[in-house]
């Protein structure tokens, strides 16, 4: 009897999880459907289910916004490199629909957001993992309450600080704090402390400096947790609105989903248009986590512990 | 360790490990300085301040009183209240609704436990703004889905206009951020369920232990840290909810729906009140920091 009562507890709450996965999924399926409805079947009050007629217009109409060189490189203080004062900007690439262009913003943001982390991260958590040095305590209480703290909340004074460098408006403005944000560097001290001390101290020993040591020894030990800040960092970075919003204004430096939501601003909202948009927003990310999805929930579960 | 090698060679080997540590540690060092810490300091110094992002104008050092002054503004203290009714809210529905997918779903183990998860998961990965449009679209009130399946299942008599009525908006907005953060959380739990010390809920099995008393006796204490975790991180996030409020609603209507995050934003974006801007993000973050400390001191004394 009372097998029989855990057995029937079982299968309802694993329909309930089921229909509940099914609304979990629906807004996505929403978006991917939406793009390809006509404009008639988005605004009628009976929404169909399923595309009665699939349709490119959406898609027509968000590549035929304004034009953009494909690739916009704006090279950080290049103020001091410059002979007149002003910025040097190299454009590259034929003239694209503002959508690519946004895209390629995107990848490129969270391309760079991602190398630049890892590089910095892999290194500063070993030293912080494997080195005693003066300060360390210190550091690592530093590092544990900024965690801790909202990272919208410094916004402000970063926006102040990107201008005065010349950096606001470029997506080096959006691309530093990701970098400077010290979760990485608490991700993989926690990874580096299974790094064994007496294998460091035979590299030493055997005469090998502290560059090699961390590039031939370290480094693949800590392989895995710098991929799994690596996919976490991409899809964070990819994501990260707020900080997008706040840094980056003129039309063609925009993110992907920037560009959406200064659509949804505008004055007469185009759900098929938007909805193309978000296809283009998201189904590249999804597909990336899907692929290193592995990973990426070790990122997530390494973080906590000792959290 | 230091203070008990006081022979030279040994200073010297520290000396040698400080070096090398500094200078791996710098790359990273140099990033967080200039772009996380300098802008905390400068957050609760211009927090002091008149200050506007004018071009000729000057910072006037107006000592507290831009904190007295938030204590007085009614649309900051409506904001707060609403922050306080998205956490008080969204946190312990999150947590107890992603505890009980995860324990579901990880008995189910394998493909189908990753599957759901990933499932749990999309919502963050989609990425807000696209979240955001499609739920504005199913929110809308002549033609979003929400009013016609209300209506179909005979809920609804007419049409709601969901975002626009100073009575549903706040809640459609925790509806949205509900789907939002459960995923990281339901993660979490199942890699926590994972790590349970199975000897324990086998010998409480021999014994006879009901499903309620090894989830309770057993398993919670286990996955405690979890969840006191999953407490601070869902209540950061609560805190933070900004892209929402600013895409849907913009605060509306009439400031029913603004949060201290989407105040800020508007104070210091839209009105350009750069100093009072900044001294509602050291309360925020004082608040937060004191919420954590809060649920870190409960979870202590409850084990």
């Amino acid at each position: 009897m009372k097998m029989n009562r855990t057995q029937v507890y079982k299968i309802i709450s694993i329909v309930i999880i089921i229909i509940l996965a099914i609304l979990f999924i629906f807004p996505l399926y929403w978006i991917v459907t939406g793009a390809f409805k006509t404009k008639a079947e988005i605004i009628s009050a009976t929404p169909s289910w399923w595309p009665s007629q699939w349709v490119l217009t959406n898609f027509e109409n968000l590549f035929a916004k304004q034009k953009a060189p494909l690739w916009e490189l704006h090279i950080p203080f290049g103020r001091f490199f410059s002979a007149n004062g002003k910025p040097i900007v190299f454009f590259a690439g034929p003239m694209v629909p503002a959508a690519i262009r946004w895209l390629v913003n995107t990848v490129f943001m969270a391309v760079t957001a991602m190398i630049l982390t890892c590089a910095t991260a892999a290194m500063a958590g070993y030293a912080l993992a494997k080195k005693r040095f003066v300060g360390r305590g210190l550091l690592f209480t530093l590092i544990v309450c900024a965690m801790a703290l909202p990272k919208q909340v410094i916004l402000i004074p970063l926006l102040r600080e990107m201008s005065s460098l010349s950096l606001y408006n470029t997506i080096w403005a959006v691309i530093f704090p990701i970098v400077g944000w010290p979760f990485g560097v608490f991700l993989i001290k926690q990874f580096a402390e299974g790094v064994p001390g007496e294998i460091l101290e035979s590299a030493r020993i055997d005469g090998a400096g502290e560059l090699k040591t961390f590039l031939t020894i370290v480094f693949p030990m800590i392989k895995p947790g710098v991929g799994a800040l690596a996919i976490f960092t991409f899809i964070n970075s990819w994501n990260d609105y707020f900080m997008q919003l706040v840094m980056l204004t003129s039309n063609s430096n925009l993110t992907i989903s920037l560009g959406i939501a200064k659509m949804l601003g505008e004055a007469s909202i185009d759900y098929g248009l938007l909805m193309a948009g978000a296809t283009l927003a998201s189904i590249p990310i999804i597909i990336i986590f899907l692929i290193f999805q592995k990973y990426f929930t070790k990122g997530i579960t390494m973080g906590a512990v000792k959290g | 360790m230091v203070s008990q090698t006081y022979n030279k060679r040994s200073r010297a080997l520290v000396r040698r490990e400080t070096t090398a540590a500094y200078l791996f540690l710098l790359p990273s060092l140099f990033f967080f300085v200039v772009f996380v810490i300098y802008p905390m300091i400068m957050c609760i110094y211009t927090s002091f301040f008149d200050s506007t992002m004018g071009k000729d104008s000057v910072d006037v050092f107006i000592g507290f009183a831009n904190y007295v002054e938030l204590f007085q503004d009614e649309i900051f203290l409506r904001a707060l209240k609403n922050t306080f009714v998205i956490v008080i809210v969204s946190v312990p529905t999150v947590c107890a609704f992603s505890l009980w997918v995860a324990s579901v779903i990880y008995d189910l183990k394998g493909a189908a436990c990753s599957a759901f998860r990933c499932i749990f998961y999309l919502p963050v990965v989609t990425g807000s703004v696209a979240v955001v449009v499609v739920w504005k679209w199913m929110y809308n009130n002549y033609y979003g889905i929400f009013n016609y399946v209300g209506k179909g299942l005979g809920i609804l008599d007419e049409n709601i206009n969901w975002l626009g009525d100073s009575r549903f908006a706040l809640w459609c907005i925790i509806l949205i951020l509900f789907t939002t953060s459960v995923g990281q959380p339901i993660v979490l739990y199942v890699s926590a369920l994972g790590n349970v010390d199975h000897s324990l809920v086998e010998a409480a099995q021999v014994d006879g232990a009901t499903r309620l008393q090894l989830f309770w006796k057993i398993k919670w204490p286990q996955i405690m840290p979890t969840t006191l975790y999953i407490l601070v991180i869902t209540t950061i996030n609560s805190f933070q909810c900004f892209a929402l409020i600013q895409l849907l609603t913009s605060g509306g209507p009439q400031h029913s729906t603004d949060t201290v995050m989407y105040y800020i934003y508007y104070t210091a974006f839209k009105l350009y009140r750069y100093g009072y801007g900044n001294a509602m993000g050291v309360i925020l973050a004082i608040v937060i920091a004191a919420m954590s400390a809060l649920q870190f001191k409960l979870a202590k004394s409850n084990n």
